[in-house]
């Protein structure tokens, strides 16, 4: 019996915790992705810089309050910094799209033409990301590093694995399911979430009925780029921050959102969990794991993993693309376009 | 084909920057830029077949070249005798088991189209059967390859051959790799295709990374043979010591500026020779149809053109070029790092490159790759000298000024973000617009 606590313990620690985690904060960043999808109808290759640009504005905000004193104590400081970095990615946002967007949406331009400028926006935004941060790695965690650390774990119940929980973790997963809990509430209960969810599945309708369209596309923004800052701040937090890493991301974000099914918020979330999931564990030795079940003769000898780790970035892929063929609208439907 | 003074004077004034590099800087570095131009041109020539002829959006650029790389290593290198008795067997049947669990899956899914759930448990089946006996097999052949002589090789090397060979093999290896992905994402359009390209082209890339047997992995192929002559070579020979003394240089300057023409020689014949198949290609009545089916795809499908197999055949021939690129480039390096192909640098810099310089002609593409390729390595000198210029006030240890000073080298990823925006909004046919 105690074997099998074991193995709960473990597939807890180092499978369920590290996925949740990291299926909250692509479920933020498809979010992003798949709420501009719904509105512009392109798929934005700067969203994943949008996240790093909102990050370093909340690395610098820490910075600036941690050497004015101030601290919340248990918490990250980075969390009171966040309304700060939200307004500075939204004026981004909201100037990118005055400056580049909207003359091709004057045009009716094609979304192609949209994607190939979201990758001008992109090279300028990586630029500036790197002119204000620099490239190297940039730790701006502070606070308990746990919420109950691997001996605790131990001591308490007496188990053989230990079940760590970072704060970091702990925080992504309560900040993502309070802010997709806003998020639905904002798109089903007020006229601007309504007169959204109108225009993402017919424009022309919702034009005839009033709907002021350059408000629609504001407030696409407006959420695209909290929902980014909010994510990637999250993500650094609990790695570390390199602008770099915040290209990488942007594919499993994009996997995300298209198996859940682009334009489609509901699915993004679900996509995240489907996409960290099996990056997790597909990468994942179940040596262990199986060595607690089975009898002892029976345990096996190899490491019992189906991708080595260096794989993590392709499962996802993998995935996308099985899914792109067997159910090309994604798992949940994405609105007609 | 009229005489167009403006374009040629671009092309022209294209030479006359790289020789003012030359003058300024040194004619060292502009022929290392000029060789990366050529190279990057005939990449870009490979996405204008795509996307300037057919309006395919290929985002897998990375994972093609990386694929002509490894045919350079696959070609050139020596075979590791004792790696091949190691394992050679072993994977040579994990392989062949592997392409049979492919062939016997997509079968099955085929086959078994109106059989609804029975048709997913089939499929899954085989699929799992053949992945645990391929890992069976190829597990312990692995391991025996990478034991030999690991700090060496620990790889089952090539085949030895001229390294000029890679050129062709790498095109037809990218070509292969085309047919499989176009097969998969060509049902998707816009979008969906860029990112199921993008991400193909990453599982390429984790598969380069981290298949040591095959590749090194991550701990690099060095010393790949030259198709031209070696710097120490050219120190020694009569010669080219007696025109360095006539010349008045330094017998080092002269070794390296040859070494790199003879480069910038080679690519060119490749170039020139890819750039009049291309022009054929565009003029003549497969290209009007090509043009057709992009610009109005049901029109040329009730016309009677198979649209799905011409957008897989420009997909093939597209890809192939971009894959004999990727060798050329692997070659110009004479090493194989698997962990420098980065998206940003391999894929949307080309991507910027085809439409600054006008999608949907040749000339325009390869203006585009020689304009975009000198400004992403001479943005960075004049990004230094402009924050030189503007800090000028400052004293030295200045914060702003030291800060400033440290990040120009960033400013290359700006500009290419400008230069993007900019001209797609206000010429967005590009420098050299379609005729």
């Amino acid at each position: 019996m105690e074997n099998l606590f074991n193995a709960i313990v473990l597939i807890a620690n180092y499978l369920v915790i590290p996925g949740m985690t990291y299926g909250c904060q692509l479920a933020l960043g498809a979010l992003g992705v798949t709420l501009v999808f719904g509105i512009l109808r392109f798929s934005n290759f700067a969203h994943g810089e949008t996240m790093a640009f909102g990050t370093t504005i909340a690395i610098l905000t820490t910075w600036w309050l941690q050497s004015a004193g101030v601290s919340l104590g248990p918490l990250p400081t980075a969390l009171l910094t966040l309304p700060i970095a939200i307004l500075a990615a939204i004026v981004l946002c909201l100037g990118t799209d005055k400056l580049v967007y909207r003359f091709y949406r004057s045009k009716k331009s094609d979304p192609v033409i949209f994607l190939i400028a979201s990758l001008g926006v992109m090279f300028f935004y990586n630029g500036l990301v790197r002119f204000i941060i620099g490239p190297k790695d940039q730790v701006f965690t502070d606070g308990d590093r746990f919420l109950i650390t691997a001996r605790e774990f131990k001591q308490i119940t007496g188990l053989n694995e230990g079940l760590a929980i970072k704060t970091t973790q702990a925080i992504t997963v309560v900040a993502a399911v309070m802010i997709v809990a806003a998020l639905f509430w904002f798109l089903n209960k007020t006229r601007s979430g309504k007169s959204m969810r109108a225009y993402s599945d017919n424009e022309d309708l919702a034009l005839l009925s009033g709907i002021n369209p350059d408000r629609v596309v504001m407030i696409a923004w407006i959420l695209s780029a909290a929902l980014a800052t909010i994510a990637g701040t999250l993500y650094g937090l609990d790695k570390s921050f390199k602008p770099f890493t915040y290209l990488q991301i942007l594919l499993p974000i994009f996997a995300s959102a298209i198996v859940g099914g682009l334009g489609n918020p509901l699915g993004a979330i679900a996509g995240g969990f489907v996409v960290a999931f099996s990056e997790v564990s597909v990468t994942f030795a179940y040596k262990k794991f199986l060595t607690y079940l089975v009898p002892e003769s029976w345990a096996p000898e190899g490491l019992v993993q189906l991708l080595s780790t260096d794989y993590k970035f392709a499962v996802s892929f993998v995935i996308l693309v099985l899914v792109l063929l067997i159910k090309p609208t994604g798992l949940f439907g994405r609105q007609s376009s | 084909m009229t005489i167009n003074l403006r374009n040629i004077g671009m092309f022209v004034l294209m030479v006359g920057l790289i020789a003012l590099v030359g003058m300024l800087q040194s004619w060292s570095v502009a022929f290392a830029i000029l060789n990366l131009c050529l190279i990057s041109a005939i990449m870009s020539l490979g996405i204008n077949i795509q996307w300037g002829y057919g309006g395919l959006l290929n985002f897998g650029v990375m994972g093609f070249a990386a694929l002509g790389g490894l045919a350079g290593v696959l070609v050139s290198m020596p075979p590791v005798s004792e790696a091949w008795s190691a394992g050679g067997n072993g994977v040579i049947l994990a392989l062949a088991i592997a392409i049979a669990t492919i062939i016997a899956a997509t079968l099955s899914y085929i086959k078994l189209r109106n059989r609804g759930t029975y048709r997913l448990i089939v499929t899954g089946l085989i699929v799992v059967v053949g992945y645990f006996a391929t890992r069976w097999f190829m597990d312990p052949a692995v391991d025996a390859i990478e034991a030999v002589d690991s700090a060496r090789t620990g790889y089952l090397g090539g085949l030895g051959l001229p390294i000029l060979f890679s050129w062709i093999i790498g095109g037809l290896f990218a070509a292969a790799a085309a047919w499989v992905v176009g097969k998969i994402a060509l049902g998707l359009r816009e979008d969906y295709l860029a990112i199921a390209t993008l991400g193909i082209s990453e599982i390429i890339v984790a598969m380069l990374k981290n298949e040591d047997w095959l590749t090194r992995g991550v701990k690099n192929v060095n010393g790949i043979p030259r198709p031209v002559l070696y710097e120490v070579d050219i120190q020694k020979s009569d010669f080219f010591l007696k025109i360095a003394a006539d010349w008045n240089m330094s017998i080092v300057d002269l070794s390296s500026i040859v070494v790199k023409l003879s480069y910038a020689s080679l690519f060119l014949i490749v170039l020139l020779f890819i750039l009049w198949l291309s022009e054929k290609a565009l003029h003549s009545p497969w290209g009007r149809m090509m043009r057709a089916i992009r610009d109005n795809e049901t029109a040329a499908e009730a016309m009677g053109k198979d649209v799905t197999w011409r957008y897989l055949q420009i997909f093939i021939l597209g890809s192939a070029v971009i894959g004999i690129a990727g060798a050329m480039l692997m070659t110009l390096d004479g090493q194989f790092t698997p962990a420098s192909y980065q998206p940003l640098r391999y894929t949307f810099l080309i991507w910027v490159m085809v439409i600054v310089g006008g999608s949907g002609n040749n000339w325009g593409s390869i203006l585009g790759g020689f304009v975009i390729w000198f400004f992403w390595v001479e943005a960075e000198p004049l990004g230094l000298w402009l924050m030189d210029v503007i800090t000028a006030g400052m004293s030295e240890d200045n914060a702003l000024r030291i800060h400033l000073l440290q990040s120009a080298a960033h400013m290359r990823l700006m500009t290419m973000g400008i230069v993007l925006l900019l001209v797609l909004r206000f010429t967005p046919r590009g420098l050299i617009p379609e005729r």
